[in-house]
Parts: structure tokens; C-alpha cells; sequence
């Protein structure tokens, strides 16, 4: 006990020079991320290069992509991607919101588990699975429901249809045609949309979960104290508090949905001539990208194929860093 | 209002129950000793089973978990015991970005980096997939190893025990449990990517145990055989979707009553 910090300097010192090494070690080995990172940038920039350089910013605008011509815009995926998103989005984002509220405020505990296991497994479950499945079940269904929209016992819609499709033919489309189904095959924009929303729903569902159970219960037993209802407390004590955690989860499940891949390319259609029809064929950046890369030979083909997936990269940095942001600086002390 | 809110939950929960039960109906038939033994029979005949994507499967995980573990827990552990080294903000903040990275973007990466150089092969595959391991090993490592008590980090440094025995002998065990977990959910979420397999592994109608060989994996023959033409691939992949699936929720229930026990 006497002496006890002078009486050994030597171990001091050897454990200083071991425990650098195994600083340097640890950090070498971390900045293989980093790597990763910078290593992806630039072979995508790499590859990238000689369409960037070819068509210029016009990549980004133009709409035609036709490999045997040789001339590549990317303007209609660009539009797949974000009205397949974010049409997602506003319709899993109520449902995620209800169900969390139901795991964490409605349930009895011995409800809640289960329900909160089964939509995390949700969560699991891969895409080419949920391509499948929406393949050989969801498109029949909806192919069903079109083809009863050309019922014969109704003239009137045969002649929307017509007119409907003259106006497609043309590239243009009216609201009313918007919505008119365009065949009965079950495969285009709309089930890519229904899809995605079932992808997405457990990402922002269990971020929802997380942050309400997380709003402090003194918040909670105030409002119950005053007399105010169930829902009341939801509306006026839970969600305000919980909505920016809900918002970057929100954010989040739109980053995963710009990036989802298989389960698009399989049932999108795969088409090029975009958003004259919900019910028409599609396409989005990473369906593209799935379908084409393989069997693209030339360079510039094959360089624009790589060009959506740098413009996809980007885009979801800059999506994911939003959500990060909005997580770490809106969220009350104690949510984060 | 709760009663939307029960409908709206189940609306939720419906996809998972259905596929599951849509797979089980569907799968269980071709879930034989020839769909474990057998490679896929050449298209229109039929028999056959997905022997060369399960060992494919298999052997590219083992692989990808190296790349993912050894960085990962090194990137957990320098951001929980480094927290005052100057790239603790950068590497944390891109560990977070390469977690949003789509995968098939990953699958262009590894496409650049081996498959231009070197062919389609199972490698390439691996790589790209312990890519995408990466973040969440991070990100799950880093929670656990935080949660262990300072007080133990200083009771071993109290005893003399340099900084890194105490951080290799006495956290890295307490936290093993968490860290463990972590790789499991990692090794399901990537185990059913097909997106950045597409152009790297590439696949492989033959039992391919060679790395630097095209290799096939079991989401990549479900991708074909649930796009193909014929009754005998879409059988296939059913029950190869089955199997995944069925792999996938046991490993992620397990990681979670295992995190759950600590």
C-alpha cells in the first residue's frame, strides 16, 4: 500500500507501448470503413466517367434510354424511383405510426412482443422473397381486378379505355387516364408502389415504436390526470413529443425504398415510357440497374447503367444523412 | 380510434403471415432429399433441387463474415473505447452512410473492383456482402460495448492491466453476447440479397466450391427461378424461398432471446 503510484513505472510504460499498437491496430482496421467509403465513390466515379462525359447533365434530363441507339437519359427512372418512393411512403406511413402506437400504448405486454417480433421479422424478410410472393399472388389479384374494368356490360369504360390509350400512345396522359388500368397483366407501377410499402412499413414502425416508448410517463399521467382521453394523450402528449424521431424513421424507410432493388425489377415491368398509367409498366434506378448491367456490353451502356448507381449512392447518403440529422438534433434530450 | 389502430396493425402483420403460409403451402412439397442433394435440372425437365446454391450460400457468409466481424467489431470497439480520437466523428458518421448504401450499388462496387479484373466468382460475391456487413456489426458492437459498465473497464485498469488487456480480456467478453447478435442479424439481413450477387457471384447451375468461380447462392436462384418460365424453377424457388425464410427468422429470433437473456 505505500507508494502506490511511484512504485511502478516500468509495466506503466510497457503497457503504454502496447496498448499503442493495439490503438493503431483497432484503427486501421476501422478505417477499412472509411476505405470502403472512399473506395465506392471512386469506382463508381470511375466507371461512371465516360457516360457523365458523353451526355453531360443531360443524362439526368433527358428521357430517352435505348441501348441500340446509343443514347441515354435517365429522367424516367429518376421519376420511377421517386413516385414509387415516396407514393410508398405516404401510404406506410399511417399504418406504421397506428401499429407502433398499437405495440407500445394499445397492446396488453403479452400481445405487444409477439406483434413487435412479427413486424421486426417483417423487416427480414428479402426482397426477392417479397418479389415472389407479390409476383405469384398480388399480381393475379390486381391483373383480376383490371380485366373486370373491360367488362362488356360497360361500353362507357371500353371507350375511356380508347380514348385513354390514344392519349398513351402519344405519351400524355389526363388524371382521370392516370388511373385507368392499362392491362390486365397485375405487373407495373401500382404493385411496385404496394410492395414498397410493405418493405418499408417495419423500418419506420419499429423507429415510431422506439421513440413513443421512449416519451417520458409523466407526460403521459398529467394528461390522464386532468381527465383527457386515451386518444387525447396520443394526440396531444405522445405524438408531438415523438414526432421528429418518427420523422427521421420516416426518412429513413425512404432511403431503403429509393435503394430496393429485386422486389421492384420483378414486378415494375421493367418499361421505359413512365407515369402515363398506375396500372402501366415502369421502371426505377435500381430496377435498371438489376435488369440491364448484366447483359450491358458497350461501354457507354454499360457506363450509364453505373451512372444511376453513382445518382442512387448519392442519393442515399444525402436521404440517410437528413434522417441522422433530423434524429440527433429535433429529438428531445433522452430519445435519441 | 383503436380500433383502427388494431386494423391498421393488422394490415401490417397480414404480408408476413401470408407469404409465410403462401411459401409453406407451396414450398413444403419440394422440400425433398433431391432438393438438398441435387443441383437444378437443365430447364423443362424436372427433379433436381438447389444443392449448388446452399453450399454457395453458405461458403460466400463464411467469407463475407470475415471481412464483416473483423471490421466491424474493430469499428465498434474503436468508437466505444476511442471516443476522443479525432476520426471517431468521421468513421461513425460514414459506418452510418455505408449502412443506407443500397446493396446492388455495392454489387457495382464489388463489380468494379474484382469481377472487371478477375471474372465473376464467388470472391467478388463475398466481398460485396461483407460490405454490406459492415455497419450493422458497427453499429451493434458499439451499443453493447457501451453498455458495459465503466466500472469494470477501471477495475482492470486499477489491477494494471494495460488498456488493451482490459479491453480485449475483460469487455470484449462481457459484451460478447450483444456482439454475437449483432453478426447473426447481419448474416440474415445479407444472407437474402440477391441485388449485389447478380453481377458478382453471378451464380452457377453446378456444385462450385472454388471462390474464384462463379458460385451460385440460394437468393439468386430464387430471383431465377421465380422470373423463369417453367412450372419446375418456380417450384424450386418457392421452396428455396421457404428455406431461406424459414433460416432467417430462426436465426433472428434466436439473436434476440440470446440479446435478450444478457
Amino acid at each position: 500500500m505505500s507508494e502506490p503510484t511511484r512504485s511502478a513505472p516500468t509495466p506503466a510504460r510497457l503497457s503504454s507501448r502496447s496498448d499503442r499498437v493495439f490503438e493503431v491496430l483497432i484503427l486501421l482496421l476501422a478505417s477499412i470503413i472509411v476505405l470502403v467509403f472512399l473506395t465506392s465513390i471512386y469506382q463508381l466515379g470511375k466507371d461512371s466517367w465516360p457516360a457523365l462525359q458523353h451526355f453531360g447533365l443531360s443524362f439526368f434530363t433527358q428521357r430517352t434510354w435505348n441501348p441500340v441507339a446509343g443514347t441515354f437519359g435517365a429522367a424516367s427512372m429518376i421519376a420511377g424511383t421517386l413516385v414509387t418512393s415516396l407514393a410508398a411512403l405516404v401510404i406506410s406511413v399511417p399504418l406504421a405510426v397506428a401499429s407502433a402506437l398499437f405495440v407500445a400504448e394499445y397492446a396488453p405486454k403479452w400481445l405487444a412482443n409477439p406483434v413487435g417480433y412479427l413486424i421486426e421479422l417483417l423487416a427480414a424478410v428479402p426482397s426477392v422473397v417479397y418479389g415472389l410472393w407479390a409476383l405469384f399472388v398480388i399480381a393475379p389479384i390486381l391483373g383480376r381486378w383490371q380485366i373486370t374494368f373491360f367488362n362488356p356490360e360497360f361500353p362507357d369504360r371500353l371507350a375511356l379505355y380508347t380514348k385513354c390509350a390514344g392519349l398513351w400512345a402519344e405519351n400524355k396522359t389526363t388524371l382521370q387516364c392516370f388511373f385507368v388500368p392499362s392491362s390486365g397483366a397485375g405487373r407495373g407501377l401500382a404493385l411496385a408502389i404496394i410492395i414498397l410499402t410493405v418493405m418499408i412499413l417495419p423500418y419506420t414502425a419499429s423507429v415510431a415504436r422506439d421513440v413513443i416508448r421512449l416519451v417520458p410517463a409523466d407526460q403521459r399521467e398529467a394528461m390522464y390526470a386532468l381527465g383527457a382521453t386515451k386518444w387525447e394523450v396520443i394526440s396531444r402528449a405522445i405524438l408531438p413529443y415523438a414526432r421528429a424521431g418518427i420523422l427521421g424513421g420516416v426518412i429513413l424507410a425512404l432511403g431503403r425504398a429509393l435503394g430496393e432493388t429485386l422486389a421492384v425489377a420483378m414486378v415494375i415491368g421493367d418499361s421505359q415510357d413512365v407515369l402515363r398509367s398506375i396500372w402501366g409498366n415502369a421502371s426505377t434506378m435500381a430496377s435498371v440497374i438489376a435488369n440491364q448491367f448484366g447483359d450491358a456490353r458497350e461501354t457507354l451502356h454499360r457506363s450509364s447503367v453505373v451512372t444511376l448507381g453513382l445518382t442512387l449512392f448519392f442519393l442515399s447518403v444525402a436521404v440517410n444523412y437528413v434522417a441522422r440529422l433530423i434524429i440527433a438534433r429535433l429529438t428531445p434530450r433522452g430519445i435519441q | 380510434m383503436g380500433g383502427l389502430i388494431l386494423l391498421a396493425t393488422l394490415v401490417v402483420v397480414a404480408p408476413l403471415i401470408l407469404i409465410f403460409l403462401y411459401l409453406l403451402r407451396e414450398g413444403i412439397g419440394a422440400m425433398n432429399v433431391a432438393f438438398f442433394t441435387k443441383v437444378p435440372a437443365p430447364e423443362g425437365e424436372t427433379g433436381g433441387g438447389l444443392l449448388n446454391a446452399i453450399l454457395g450460400s453458405v461458403e460466400m457468409l463464411l467469407m463475407a463474415s470475415v471481412i464483416g466481424v473483423l471490421v466491424g467489431v474493430a469499428g465498434g470497439i474503436f468508437l466505444s473505447e476511442y471516443p476522443r480520437h479525432r476520426l471517431m466523428p468521421t468513421i461513425r458518421m460514414l459506418s452510418d452512410v455505408l449502412a443506407g448504401i443500397p446493396a446492388i450499388v455495392m454489387g457495382l462496387v464489388a463489380y468494379g473492383l474484382i469481377v472487371l479484373k478477375f471474372g465473376f466468382s464467388g470472391f467478388a460475391g463475398a466481398l460485396a456482402l461483407g460490405f454490406l456487413m459492415i455497419p450493422i456489426v458497427v453499429r451493434t458492437s458499439e451499443e453493447v460495448l457501451k453498455l458495459v459498465p465503466i466500472s469494470i473497464r477501471e477495475a482492470g485498469l486499477a489491477l494494471g492491466l494495460p488498456k488493451w488487456l482490459v479491453t480485449l480480456r475483460i469487455v470484449l467478453p462481457a459484451a460478447a453476447g450483444g456482439i454475437i447478435t449483432g453478426i447473426m442479424l447481419a448474416l440474415a439481413r445479407v444472407a437474402g440479397e440477391a441485388a449485389p450477387l447478380l453481377f458478382t457471384a453471378f451464380g452457377n447451375p453446378n456444385v462450385n466450391l472454388d471462390p474464384s468461380k462463379p458460385m451460385s447462392a440460394l437468393p439468386l436462384e430464387i430471383y431465377r427461378g421465380a422470373t423463369s418460365a417453367y412450372d419446375e424453377n418456380q417450384r424450386l424457388a418457392k421452396a428455396g424461398a421457404l428455406l431461406l425464410i424459414t433460416l432467417i427468422f430462426v436465426t433472428s429470433l434466436l439473436a434476440r432471446r440470446f440479446s435478450r437473456r444478457r
